[in-house]
């Protein structure tokens, strides 16, 4: 008859036969027990001693039973205490106040031993339920505030690693839920030492740690990669590897890039798995800058298409990117944003106004803040101030003297960009350092000259309208992709001493030249979108001139430190 | 959602059916529906007749059964899409690595 388990059971009744009686039962069945003779004595008792479990008089004086379990079940709070009502009461109004009071079940007098140790049981099996829910509950409750300790950290580390400065560019806007990255979201920007600017929408499969984990690399290499000058389909391509290599084959990063000259007005854009991205005239007609491409993560590194679409852009557009949260978004009612909404709200809004609209449209929709888009939009206009890049060590003056050529051929020019190594070069010469934006959009401007004029015959005046703009984007993809033969000489010296120094830059292409003489002389101002890049030169360096066996010279000049 | 397979008669080809909502709680049935120990298929189409909605994990699950189904060589069309299933796929532009009819 024995239990293997004892609790400790209080017992509250005013009949001291009947407590007795029932002290024996339950003391019988391997239980401490508890006696009280009024409900006043529970509940001292149970605050004093803790009994797991209550057989409770409901009529007693001083304190009734209704009161007594009421109290008792206050101080138990969570904790199931199981109350047992003892009760002559038969009436089912009497039972129902049992319950009310806080009461599990009750016996009737005279009491059975057999059914008294079977609910006895039965509440134990409860309370042990009740128990383990409690301690799951508070185990759920600690693991998801370490999680948001993990992810706030997490956040932290990623926040230095991807928001390098790049996003408080006064010409950028955008909008992210602290949550977004372990939604898969990120928003990367930066400036190429060339000035033009990089931003880069991405939106993983999946949530969580596994989406958060995978930007990191990506936000790593893009920083990288548009410091060293690399172009925007050679970042494309690394990308892709990279994401192909570290993420399982299920997961992939839906990405759109925008590469803006702001010199040249040029837009590159590269859209994979994104919504349709929009570029927004002053005068508000829009182009969509769709998605063409697989996301990044999903081709093997030699089926990859880098190859991004090319506009031509005037002061006063406007860029805009969003991440699928804003058109695949729901409301409470589980009605879709959708595509129609957005584009009745491109439609309705002048440009300057499209991002409070937008968000005014999605809070109204939504009826509160959404925590799980992204949204970002550019402006162009004047170049935004260049970042002053740190000089980690002061110039010690030193005799410098040397001279490097290259020769780049047809297999170069078409698969590879040497300008980011040329700088590494160049930025070993410290007093060039301070000045590698202004070298750096000098070179860019030399090496396209002579590729897309000199080597591949291009001409500029093709460039006049938006049509002809993509025609000669087209065209000089298929040059390229056709090039066999024809070069490029690059002729770099350097010449220092402790009073000062100088960096020539020459350069020579094999085609048939283009009138330097005339364009210098006549400071060209050519008609349309084409043809900004020698007078840029001239701006940015300190002297450009015109040699008949070196090509084009450019020189920068350093006086000794002041 | 239910994910249902029949292969054809010679074993050559194995038809995937799916139904309701295609999203990360399919996971596990559309594996099993493509990992049948009885069929080694060279063939795969996926019906999606009955599918309203596809979510990205979705496009994850079909990565993972091109990639079973032999990578690059892998044969799968994916058939019956309804419009916005298909502008899913559309705009991840998947039509580079499936057959969508």
């Amino acid at each position: 008859m024995n239990t293997h388990y004892g609790l400790t059971i209080l017992v509250a009744e005013d009949s001291p036969v009947d407590r007795m009686l029932l002290s024996t039962i339950v003391s019988r069945q391997g239980h401490r027990v508890l006696t009280a003779a009024n409900g006043l004595e529970a509940v001292a008792l149970f605050e004093q001693e803790r009994p797991q479990l209550v057989l409770m008089d409901a009529l007693m004086p001083v304190m009734d039973g209704f009161e007594a379990a009421r109290a008792i079940k206050a101080m138990a709070g969570d904790e199931l205490v199981p109350i047992i009502f003892l009760t002559s009461l038969s009436e089912n109004e009497a039972l129902v106040r049992c319950l009310e009071a806080g009461g599990d079940d009750f016996i009737a007098k005279p009491y059975n031993p057999i059914v008294l140790q079977a609910k006895i049981k039965a509440l134990h099996r409860l309370r042990r339920l009740q128990a383990t829910v409690l301690e799951q509950r508070d185990l759920i409750a600690r693991r998801n505030q370490q999680l948001l300790d993990e992810q706030r950290a997490a956040k932290a580390i990623f926040d230095k690693v991807a928001h390098a400065g790049g996003l408080d560019i006064p010409n950028v806007r955008y909008r992210q839920s602290p949550r977004a990255l372990f939604n898969g979201d990120l928003l990367l920007a930066a400036q190429a030492p060339a000035g033009q600017m990089f931003v880069l929408l991405g939106d993983f499969t999946g949530h969580g740690l596994p989406a958060a984990i995978g930007a990191m690399p990506l936000a790593e290499t893009f920083y990288g990669m548009t410091a060293k000058g690399h172009a925007s389909g050679d970042i494309l391509r690394e990308l892709n590897g990279k994401l192909k290599q570290i993420l399982p084959v299920e997961m992939f990063c839906c990405v759109a890039l925008l590469d803006i000259d702001f010199h040249r007005r040029v837009l590159r854009v590269w859209n994979g798995g994104l919504p349709d991205g929009y570029l927004i005239r002053a005068d508000g007609s829009r182009i969509a800058l769709r998605s063409r491409h697989l996301p990044l993560g999903v081709l093997a590194p030699a089926k990859f298409d880098g190859h991004c679409e090319t506009y031509p852009l005037q002061d006063g557009d406007r860029l805009l990117l969003l991440s699928d949260g804003v058109v695949e978004s729901r409301n409470a009612r589980d009605e879709l944003f959708g595509e129609q909404r957005l584009l009745e709200v491109l439609e309705r809004s002048a440009p300057e106004q499209l991002f409070d609209r937008i968000e005014q449209a999605l809070a109204a929709f939504h009826g509160q803040a959404q925590d799980d888009l992204s949204l970002v939009e550019v402006t162009i206009g004047e170049p935004p101030p260049r970042a002053t890049p740190s000089l980690a060590a002061p110039f010690e003056p030193r005799a410098l003297d040397w001279v490097a050529e290259f020769e780049l051929r047809a297999d170069s020019l078409r698969t590879a960009n040497p300008l980011p190594l040329i700088l590494q070069v160049l930025l070993q010469t410290q007093p060039l350092r301070p000045r590698a934006g202004a070298i750096y959009t000098v070179l860019a401007e030399l090496y396209s000259n002579a590729l897309e004029h000199g080597v591949l015959a291009l001409d500029s005046a093709i460039k006049r309208d938006a049509t002809g703009f993509a025609q000669y984007y087209e065209l000089r993809r298929q040059r390229l992709a056709d090039l066999r033969h024809g070069h490029i000489r690059l002729r770099l010296q350097v010449h220092g001493d402790e009073a000062g120094g100088c960096l020539r830059i020459g350069i020579r292409d094999s085609g048939a030249g283009f009138d330097v003489v005339r364009v210098l002389a006549e400071d060209y101002r050519p008609a349309g979108l084409g043809g900004r890049g020698l007078r840029l030169v001239r701006q940015l360096s300190d002297s450009l001139e015109h040699d008949g066996a070196d090509g084009l010279i450019v020189e920068f000049r350093w006086g000794a430190r002041a | 959602m239910t994910i249902t397979s029949q292969p054809s008669a010679d074993g050559r080809e194995l038809t995937i059916i799916i139904s309701g909502r295609f999203d990360f709680n399919a996971h596990q049935a559309f594996r099993e529906a493509y990992l049948r120990p009885d069929v080694s298929p060279q063939r795969y189409v996926l019906d999606l007749q009955g599918a309203n909605y596809l979510d990205s994990s979705a496009l994850g699950m079909l990565l993972l059964l091109r990639d079973h189904a032999g990578g690059d060589e892998a044969d799968i069309r994916l058939l019956n899409c309804n419009p916005d299933v298909r502008r899913i796929l559309q705009v991840s532009n998947f039509e580079k690595l499936f057959v969508i009819a």
